[in-house]
Order: structure tokens, then sequence, then C-alpha cells
């Protein structure tokens, strides 16, 4: 496929290794914050193909994972309610709450509907008028817009049954908390599609006050070994700059239109991030404006504080102070068919990605 | 979550698209660009056209990944 296949070339991969190899000299780690790359990182087999000296952790990068059990509970208690339609990305329906989820809800006759766009979302909630139809909105600055648009057109358009329950958060706030609390990298390898949104300066405070260099990848093999070159460059000359390696989509400035919409719709507030804890101005709630769109708003319910499971390290694994193979739990008690903690649970998740693509290695 | 995948445009209606992904037509929503038009291949994720895909600087891109080979002493 065109913009894919090219970037995926043997020949150029062992060229770019050589490359890394003949200018690595210190220890080095670098953290990737974007479930995409955790997947493509492993999947490509990329930790085999470098030196010892270069570490490659992953951090809080997976948005199921970093979401409270707190959100699945809620959106169980709405899709429970006998005039409402949860509408949701199929990444969630496998994520267990404290008791249930939602695949064993709509197993059990609750109305659930996976969609591949919030769009369609608004489409269902024209065809059921007489029914309350909830988006489940969870994801960083690539998905946040998805959102934001689908509540300005249910807004023009007056399509008054539509809701967005928003579990939306912003990516720099946890990538300098991660730093704040003493988490040892050398470098961060940005979320290529979240910069397709917010542009590059977003990372400019974190390179200036961490003096940690800061690359924008894209997703191919070629992509993310160009990226890892650049920031073994950077941290053997001593330098700590936002460089963009995923130049084909990303721009300095990033999508304006998507912006606008973002700070038209959503307003930032405080959030918890497993792992984290509360960080104030992560997480985005609906604005003042489209209150009458927002599921937290219209339709309060009252959720019990969910407890976090036993044995489970998720919370360490996405500071990357640990690693998967570190939990008691990996691959025996907890596997991507029967997960225990959220980062097996998700496709993206760091527990997923090793356990799919390293265990025999 | 973050996953989006290169489509080429195939036709406009309004802020609505068809676009390709290797051959597969789908609906994408345009609202999010300036000016887009059929033949340019955009970034889609979750039905909407997040960004366009420069055929200049993934160009650029390849021609550096190639010269970084080339320049490899180990290669000579």
């Amino acid at each position: 496929m065109k913009y894919i296949d090219e970037y995926r070339d043997k020949s150029l991969v062992l060229d770019l290794v050589r490359k890394i190899k003949s200018i690595s000299k210190k220890e080095i780690a670098l953290m990737e914050v974007c479930g995409g790359h955790t997947m493509s990182i492993h999947k490509f087999g990329i930790p085999s193909l470098l030196p010892s000296n270069i570490r490659l952790v992953s951090g809080p990068g997976c948005p199921v994972c970093v979401s409270s059990k707190k959100f699945i509970d809620q959106a169980i208690i709405y899709a429970k309610m006998n005039d409402v339609i949860i509408t949701t990305f199929g990444d969630l329906i496998r994520v267990p709450g404290s008791s249930s989820s939602l695949e064993k809800e709509k197993a059990s006759g609750a109305d659930i509907r996976i969609v591949y766009s919030p769009l369609m979302a608004i489409e269902i909630a024209k065809q059921n008028p007489d029914k309350k139809i909830i988006f489940l909105g969870i994801g960083f600055e690539t998905t946040s817009p998805t959102s934001a648009a689908a509540i300005a057109n249910a807004y023009r358009d007056k399509v008054n049954n539509f809701f967005l329950f928003s579990s939306h958060k912003i990516m720099p706030p946890a990538m300098a908390a991660l730093i704040d609390e003493g988490v040892l990298i050398n470098g961060y390898i940005c979320p290529g599609h979240v910069s397709t949104i917010t542009g590059s300066g977003i990372y400019e405070p974190i390179a200036k006050q961490f003096n940690l260099g800061c690359v924008i990848s894209g997703f191919e093999p070629t992509d993310i070994l160009q990226t890892i070159y650049m920031l073994v460059k950077q941290y053997e000359l001593g330098e700590a700059k936002v460089e963009i390696q995923y130049t084909r989509v990303v721009k300095p400035e990033g999508n304006i239109i998507a912006q606008k919409l973002l700070k038209e719709v959503f307003t930032l507030r405080e959030d918890w991030w497993r792992g984290l804890g509360i960080i104030p101005n992560s997480g985005m709630m609906i604005a003042e404006k489209y209150k009458l769109h927002d599921a937290e708003f219209m339709i309060p319910v009252d959720v019990p504080e969910p407890e976090e499971p036993k044995g489970c390290i998720c919370g360490e694994i996405l500071k990357g102070l640990k690693n998967p193979k570190e939990c008691k739990l990996f691959g025996t008690a907890c596997t991507p068919s029967d997960p225990i903690g959220a980062c097996m649970v998700s496709s993206e998740g760091a527990c997923q990605a090793f356990y799919k693509y390293n265990r025999a290695r | 979550m973050c996953l989006s995948i290169p489509a080429e445009i195939m036709s406009i209606d309004g802020s609505m698209a068809k676009v390709s992904i290797g051959g597969t037509i789908v609906n994408a929503s345009l609202q999010l660009l300036e000016n887009p038009k059929v033949g340019e291949f955009v970034l889609l994720h979750s039905g909407f056209a997040l960004e366009r895909v420069s055929a200049e600087e993934a160009a650029e891109t390849m021609r550096l990944l190639k010269e970084m080979g080339a320049l490899d002493p180990d290669q000579q």
C-alpha cells in the first residue's frame, strides 16, 4: 500500500541499524508515549535490532490503559438504562469494569453498538429520536477532534439526543509529570498522530525544561529507526531539540482547524491517569456552550470508586519503571484472552504487545 | 487508539468523501481539512481525514534514507 510498503524495506532497515550502531556510544533510554508505537516496535522486532546500550521503554500512551475503571463502570450504568444506546469504538468493548464489561452487558441484552466513527453515532441518534445515544469518547489529541466535530455537528443540526461521555486526555502534562516523578529517560519518541493535530510546539517546554530530545515519529520500521537515530545523535552531541521525523504528515503548526474545534468544544480539567494519579489540566470536558451534549452533565449517575486489581503492576509499567515480564501475573494469570490489568486488555497495551510478539524472544 | 491510515480521496460530496484504503472504499468526513481535492492522500482516523499526506515530504524522507545507506562506510 502506498505510503506504507516503502517504509518497510529491509535493506533500508538494515542501513539504519548500521548507522545507529556507528554513532551510538553512551547508554540511552528512549520512551515511546503512543500505543501505536508500542505495537509497531514489538511487531517489527525493533528492540532485537538495536545494540544493547539502547533501551526502549513504553510510557503512558495507551488511552484504555491510563483511563480509570470508573469510566467503564459509568458506561455500564448508562448501558443498563432502557432509553440509552451506547455507541463505542471496538477497543472498549472487552475492557473489564469492576464487575462486568460492555461485551457482557451486550450479551445480556443492552443496546451497545460498535461504530468506527462518532458520525455514525449521530446517524443512530437521528434514527432513534426516542432514545439517548451516548458515544464513549476516549483517546488523546488524535481522536478528540473527531468527538469535537461530532458535538459541533449535533449542536448545529439540533440532534439533542446525542451525548458524548468524555474521557479524552491530552499528552504533554503526562510526559512532564513522568519526568517530574523521577523517571529516567534520555529522549521521547513523540506520538505521530497526536502531533498531526497539535503540531510540534507542545514538546518545546519538555525539551527545554528537562533537557530531553523529542522526535515526532511515524509508525513504520524505517520511521521508528530513523527517529531512534535522530534521538541518539542528539544525545551523543549533548543536544535537546524538538524534531519531526514524520514530515510527510506532521507540520510544525499542526492542524489549525482541528485545534480551533478542540478549543471551541472542550475545556481542560484535572484527570486521573493510571500510574501517575491526578494531573491538573490533562483531561478534556465539554465546554459550557455544548453542555446539552455532555452525558456526565445531562445524565448524572453515582459511580462507586473502583478497586485496582491485586498484584497488577500496570501503573509502574506505564511509567517505564518495570517491563511486563517483571509482573508475576504476566502470561500466567493475566493473558489477552483473560486479562486482569489494563495493559493486557488493550491491543496497544505494553503487556499485550509483549505477550503477542516477545514471548519467544 | 491513534491508529490512522493513508487513504486516497476518490470523490467529494460537500464535507464528505469516498476514500480508498488500498482499494477498499469507505466514507470519510473532510471537515478538518482546508480545500481537499480528489486524488490527494489523507490520513484517515475514525471516519475523519486528519491531514494530507505530503507527496513531496514523503519523497524527501525516502531520499534521505537512501542517502544514509549509500554513505555508510560499511557498504562502500
